[in-house]
């Protein structure tokens, strides 16, 4: 039986790191993600985990030592935001590389500068190419769900890589929501014992990790690290078939709402998705065919299944909560429209960018992208494909 | 007691074989600190970016007998640290039997410098761990560029001497005093002298003193330095002898000074026969070497206050 909780999204996380019990936690604090590890050492603090708490005195710190744990054997992860994950990038990528399965709890916020606590994706985004699985929550329970599901995934044999559970800063990490906790006895065993691929602890033989690697054997490593990920797919539907199992709640790659018979669509990451799915129900309550799809995984890209969900789509918004300044758009524009491409399906597309930096996002402007994608319809003519939603010029 | 016959016959943890240049002074720092441990005792080595990383685990190659991990340049004290954790989480749990050592090796670079505060972190939470700073003055491993480790008027690619530059314009910084403001367990300053026996029982306490330890050590670059390879004991003798690098130790707070020369030479003598320190020879620069000698000279006696000798 579930366990029915009123927690913001960090607490839920922090619920979810309790009940995997994990051996090593190093982290760093930084709104909005400052609650998890605080969270967390309390449990730590009361005897409710068996976990090492390192408080590393950065975040660089904090996922050089999750390197150096994970690599030790044991179960790890951390929690940050923004800067932090920024000041973690070089690490980021060397966890990827060295296939350590280390859950990372992002708590999505604004990079500087202008400094800026609040919610967008310019943080987690700007470490998609870095190597690490990345799946986004709309809500408190999903954060969660997903928080339980990321070992499974991440530890996999055919798999093997870091994994990033991302959620939007306050929106729903400090926002309280009704919410549907597993019992901990099933949360411990749905996760499992974890079985080190090779590690330094290992009493039999040893293990030597991060090697200079010469241009001989680099490129087959880079390849089994993309190989990996490709994996990564089914593994995370397979993973999230069992959840279901557990929990009756369902989880795909991404979610199609009211998409069937939609001839206008929106694509968007997070929270926001929620706001989305209201002005959906207003417009078709008014008879408008709109729909969306809210992309839960974005590492890997699943671009095939993206294509097929929106092959009947006439005009498509792409909703980026951050900017690539490619000056073309966003990064989830960049990709949706190349799998558009690749899979011959062509809808008029716009790519927005919105909620910069915590920029409210209400119904009504979502119905405005809506009212763009229905004027484009009816003029056919896309016009500015690049576009900021709500900002004052 | 130290036996100079047994230590030397215990087998090698660091395989022969590997790249780095013969007489370096990281490799021959990494053996001796190595040699210290217990024979029956596990470790894991952490090593930052450098000369000793690059040319030791080079795949599918590695030269080093225990478990090893290289993370980056500057996070060798933070990776441990997460190391440690996992060991004291699996020890707990019983998934670990062994006992095993925790050590990091790191150059003036990846020390002094970029891996400093990643450095600091793990001393002030006092992990049980060691970190062996191999001190060759300078980023030997990127081509010879000035660090805060690097003397003062040396001659690096970063600092080099010209018509208007003397060379390397300030002071170097005084690392092992900085970590014993840490209030650590156990701080060692040393180099290769004699019959190792100073080096060996730093490393051995260092090892085997519970919590954090740090040990300071020059570590001669022959290529950095430009002297002859083979002079490397004479060049650290003479380190020593001209006050230049003293060896102590800070032990739970308490400074101790484990040698004091009979008759302290001038520091022309270790200067003189380095390359990197030519240009203070010229005429006209005689200066230079005096105020060298002043600062070895004040730093000395600082540290014969600390040592209340």
């Amino acid at each position: 039986m579930g366990i029915r909780e009123r927690l913001s999204g960090n607490e839920a996380v922090a619920n979810a790191m309790r009940q995997i019990n994990p051996d090593v936690m190093a982290a760093f604090p930084i709104t909005p993600s400052t609650e998890i590890p605080q969270y967390f050492s309390t449990y730590v603090a009361n005897g409710k985990v068996d976990t090492v708490f390192v408080p590393v005195e950065s975040e660089h710190s904090a996922m050089s030592a999750c390197v150096g744990s994970e690599a030790a054997g044991a179960r790890t992860l951390t929690a940050t935001s923004s800067c932090g994950l920024a000041l973690m990038w070089e690490e980021l990528y060397i966890a990827a590389s060295c296939r350590l399965p280390i859950a990372l709890a992002c708590v999505n916020r604004a990079l500087s500068g202008p400094i800026n606590i609040n919610c967008d994706h310019s943080d987690s985004m700007g470490a998609r190419d870095s190597g690490w699985i990345q799946i986004y929550a709309e809500n408190n329970q999903e954060v969660y769900d997903n928080f339980v599901q990321a070992y499974r995934i991440a530890e996999h044999k055919d798999v093997r890589l870091p994994i990033m559970i991302c959620q939007d800063g306050f929106i729903t990490s400090h926002g309280v929501e009704n919410i549907e906790l597993l019992e901990d006895d099933v949360v411990k065993n749905f996760v499992g014992e974890y079985e080190p691929y090779g590690y330094l602890l290992d009493d039999e033989k040893g293990y030597a990790v991060g090697p200079y690697d010469n241009p001989v054997h680099y490129m087959e490593h880079k390849k089994q690290q993309t190989e990996a990920m490709k994996n990564a797919k089914k593994v995370i539907l397979d993973v999230a078939k069992e959840f279901k199992g557990i929990s009756g709640r369902e989880y795909g790659l991404f979610e199609e709402y009211k998409l069937d018979d939609a001839d206008m669509a929106i694509v968007i990451i997070g929270s926001a998705a929620g706001t989305s799915k209201d002005a959906v129900d207003e417009l078709r309550a008014e008879g408008k065919k709109v729909g969306l799809l809210k992309l839960r995984v974005f590492r890997p890209f699943p671009a095939e299944e993206i294509a097929e969900a929106l092959k009947n789509v006439k005009a498509l918004a792409i909703m980026d909560r951050t900017d690539s300044y490619s000056s073309q758009g966003g990064p989830l524009g960049a990709e949706v429209r190349g799998a558009l491409f690749s899979a011959g399906v062509a809808p008029k597309t716009v790519n927005y960018v919105y909620g910069l930096g915590g920029r409210d996002v209400k119904v009504e402007n979502i119905k405005e992208v809506y009212a763009a994608l229905e004027e484009i319809l009816a003029t056919g003519c896309v016009g500015e494909k690049f576009r900021y939603l709500s900002v004052r010029e | 007691m130290y036996n100079f016959k047994e230590v030397m016959s215990r087998p090698e943890r660091l395989a022969g074989g590997h790249r780095m240049c013969a007489g370096c002074g990281g490799t021959i720092t990494a053996r001796a600190v190595l040699r210290a441990l217990h024979p029956e005792d596990k470790a894991v080595i952490a090593n930052a970016t450098g000369c000793l990383e690059v040319s030791t685990f080079i795949y599918p190659y590695v030269a080093w007998k225990d478990s090893y991990i290289h993370n980056a340049f500057e996070n060798a004290g933070a990776t441990l640290s997460g190391v440690e954790a996992a060991y004291t989480a699996l020890k707990k749990k019983g998934k670990v039997d062994s006992t095993y050592k925790f050590i990091a090796f790191g150059g003036d670079g990846g020390t002094y410098d970029i891996g400093f505060q990643s450095l600091s972190g793990a001393m002030e939470r006092n992990h049980d761990m060691v970190y062996v700073c191999y001190d060759n003055g300078a980023y030997m491993n990127t081509g010879i560029q000035r660090s805060s480790a690097t003397p003062h008027f040396a001659d690096t690619t970063t600092t080099p001497v010209g018509s208007v530059s003397d060379g390397k314009l300030q002071n170097r910084k005084d690392l092992a005093e900085i970590i014993a403001s840490h209030h650590i367990p156990y701080v060692g300053q040393t180099t290769f002298i004699g019959n190792f026996k100073d080096i060996h029982e730093k490393a051995e306490k260092a090892i085997y003193t519970p919590g954090a330890a740090f040990l300071n050590v020059m570590a001669p670059c022959p290529r950095g330095w430009r002297y002859p390879a083979e002079d490397i004991m004479e060049i650290c003798k003479l380190g020593v002898e001209t006050c230049y690098w003293p060896l102590f130790e800070v032990i739970d707070g308490k400074w101790i000074l484990n040698y004091k020369p009979k008759t302290k030479l001038p520091v022309e003598d270790f200067l003189r026969p380095q390359g990197r320190f030519k240009h203070l020879f010229q005429k006209g620069n005689e200066h230079l070497i005096e105020q060298f000698q002043q600062e070895v000279d004040e730093r000395w006696e600082q540290l014969l206050r600390f040592c209340e000798e």
